[in-house]
């Protein structure tokens, strides 16, 4: 019999329920969900040919291994590229720095955005006035240009790729954030620890961190595949780090090296399915825990999904309970 | 013979569970109101008494599936579910939910928020929609130049007539009462009470009243069912419920009612209702029953008639005596 009855959902949760960051809560809709299970399938294989990728393709995933623009056959199953690479060992080499930038640019994003949310909606006033005029100073730079500008100026890295993209990124987050914020402090709950002494730093971790943290993991999963798309056009415009490979640059490469003209679409295809495949499944993963996280989506009367109404002959029978109908002995207080 | 207004019958509702299996909460439930009658609804939580209503306004959740009728003069309202539902709702059967006095939104005026049911069904609108709402401030005794304040402005007893005043909005014929004076103190709730009875005799509503609270349905309704574990296991006029009860739950909750007047000691029901989620052999009552024998474990008792529009679901419904 499952632990999960309806009379004490909490149940599980009591012994700390102020430290609960609620992970049943965040996981549970995408273990419900087909797609997003396919969704974790897809981002799992790439997780971990990122991690493994060097022991998988070797050291130097750019070496000339055959002719220039080989069509996929046994030997290179997608090809060689056009400096005779072995496009199957490049794509995989390429998801490392690819998942490397999404993920960490995602981190900083989801770091900035949900701090600056918590503390301006937390306190509210002037504090939160500065803030989002920051916020929305930062919404209305445009993105392109500015990495361009932060690129040239300060260098072609990976790392300056992920600050680059971190620090542009966290308006969105900042905002949802923030309106998240400022319903969980009004709840009497939050109040009532107030009134009891507890200081803003408790409020803040204990109270309201737990509240929003499934919003802003939701959030940083959609900001991953916004970060790994932004790395690829960065590389695809030339900007990326000149040693690195990722699957930008494995595109900008096809196209320097007139990949087109050579009919050779398995330089050019592979690389974008693969940021297309991660972007999806991050999208998937992310859109399906917002959906199970947004209340409105719940209740019967806003949601899109209705009720069912059976026929007689369509009605569910129970398992029977077993023993039947056993007496729960407890004596009256 | 005309059909009744509002006729429910064999009303099952069950609730998937995230475990996969399913919650059977209400099972075969069936009633019937006529204008001008009040019929309350008594049993503890989780038996099904709001879960009863709610599917008669056709807002259960996306995880409810139900089945059975809800006829409205005779016509099937829950035939095909929000598609039929729908038209009815507030224009013929109206609500006043759990917490109504919570159900405003803080931020508009109590004026404007009784207009919007009005407009969204095309009740009334502008001027005649303002004129309205002082006319129905008016009947639940709030002053019409109240429709000005915003819902923080009014105490609690007041916002809940004003709940009420919403419910009445669209001139229903049918009200649901969901425990409309449970977070009231007893002079805001004998106020609610009266204003609730005022309405049924005066405007011909009917009225469905969900409550815990035995003695309000003895107070103000005009017939009583009682709920145990998804099924009514009594149901009549509230006077023979209570001069003849004929069910050993009916008879232990008027036992468990603090009397004024009798210095009896105040009786608690031992154990607690069964799961939902299996099917039950026998009485669902009966592991807490002082009458039950053998034949109520293996035989489900169906609910008779036990005299005039008196019914019970107890095989010794016979032996059953008055409230102890």
């Amino acid at each position: 019999m499952s632990p999960v009855q309806t009379g004490a959902p909490h149940a599980e949760e009591a012994p700390s329920p102020t430290r609960s960051l609620r992970w049943r809560a965040i996981a549970a809709p995408v273990l419900r969900n087909k797609s997003a299970m396919v969704a974790v399938g897809i981002l799992a294989v790439f997780v971990f040919l990122a991690i493994f990728s060097p022991l998988i393709v070797g050291d130097d995933p750019k070496a000339k291994v055959g002719p220039v623009f080989a069509p996929p056959s046994k030997e290179w199953p997608l090809g060689t590229d056009g400096g005779g690479a072995n496009m199957l060992d490049l794509l995989i080499a390429g998801a490392r720095i690819s998942l490397l930038i999404g993920f960490c640019a995602g981190a900083i994003s989801a770091l900035i955005g949900g701090t600056i949310g918590i503390v301006s909606g937390f306190f509210g006033g002037r504090t939160d006035t500065a803030l989002m005029r920051l916020t929305d100073y930062f919404l209305v730079i445009p993105d392109v240009p500015l990495i361009i500008v932060i690129a040239a100026l300060f260098g072609r890295s990976t790392w300056n790729i992920i600050v680059i993209i971190g620090i542009i990124y966290w308006t969105f987050t900042a905002r949802l954030i923030r309106a998240q914020t400022k319903s969980v402090r009004e709840r009497v709950y939050v109040q009532r620890a107030r009134a009891l002494g507890a200081r803003n730093s408790r409020l803040i971790l204990r109270h309201v961190l737990p509240q929003v943290t499934p919003l802003l993991i939701a959030n940083t999963v959609l900001l991953i595949a916004y970060a790994i798309f932004a790395e690829t056009f960065i590389s695809f415009l030339g900007l990326g780090d000149p040693t690195a490979i990722s699957w930008g640059r494995l595109i900008q490469n096809a196209f320097t090296d007139d990949a087109i003209i050579n009919e050779a679409w398995w330089a050019v295809i592979p690389p974008g399915v693969c940021v297309m495949l991660v972007v999806l499944a991050c999208t998937i993963i992310g859109q399906t825990m917002e959906d199970a996280l947004n209340p409105r989506l719940r209740t019967g009367h806003l949601s899109v999904r209705r009720f069912r109404v059976l026929r007689p002959s369509e009605r569910p029978t129970l398992q029977p309970q077993t023993p039947p109908s056993q007496p729960q002995p407890q004596q009256p207080s | 013979m005309s059909p009744p207004l509002l006729e429910v019958d064999d009303l099952h509702v069950w609730f998937d569970l995230p475990n996969g299996r399913k919650l059977h909460a209400v099972q075969g439930v069936s009633f019937a109101v006529d204008a001008g009658t009040r019929l309350g609804m008594v049993g503890e939580s989780g038996c099904g008494k709001t879960t009863t209503i709610l599917a008669l306004m056709g807002l259960l959740p996306p995880t409810a599936s139900v089945s059975g009728r809800v006829l409205l003069d005779g016509v099937d309202v829950l035939e095909r579910g929000e598609e039929t539902i729908a038209p009815h709702r507030w224009k013929d059967i109206a609500m006043v939910f759990q917490g109504a006095m919570n159900a405003f939104d803080p931020v508009k005026r109590i004026g404007d928020q009784i207009v919007e049911p009005m407009e969204l069904h095309g009740h009334a609108s502008g001027a005649e929609a303002a004129s309205r709402v002082s006319g129905l401030l008016e009947t639940v005794g709030i002053a019409p130049e109240r429709a000005k304040s915003y819902p923080h402005e009014l105490s609690g007893g007041m916002r809940q007539r004003a709940a009420i005043a919403m419910a009445l909005a669209c001139s229903p014929r049918v009200l649901l009462a969901d425990e409309p004076t449970t977070a009231l103190d007893v002079m805001v709730q004998a106020q609610v009470l009266e204003l609730l009875t005022y309405l049924s005799n005066e405007l011909g509503l009917a009225l469905v009243f969900v409550t815990h609270d035995l003695p309000i349905v003895a107070q103000t309704c005009t017939h009583a069912a009682v709920m145990y574990a998804g099924r009514i296991v009594e149901q009549g006029p509230t006077e023979a419920l209570y001069h003849e009860t004929r069910h050993p739950y009916t008879r232990m909750l008027w036992a468990a009612t603090p009397d004024l007047d009798a210095h009896e000691e105040v009786l608690s029901i031992p154990g607690v209702p069964p799961r939902l989620d299996a099917e039950l052999h026998g009485c669902p009552f009966a592991p807490r029953c002082d009458l039950a024998a053998s034949r109520c474990v293996s035989e489900r008792p169906e609910l008779r008639s036990v005299g005039n529009g008196h019914t019970s679901a107890c095989h010794f419904s016979s032996s059953v005596g008055a409230a102890a």
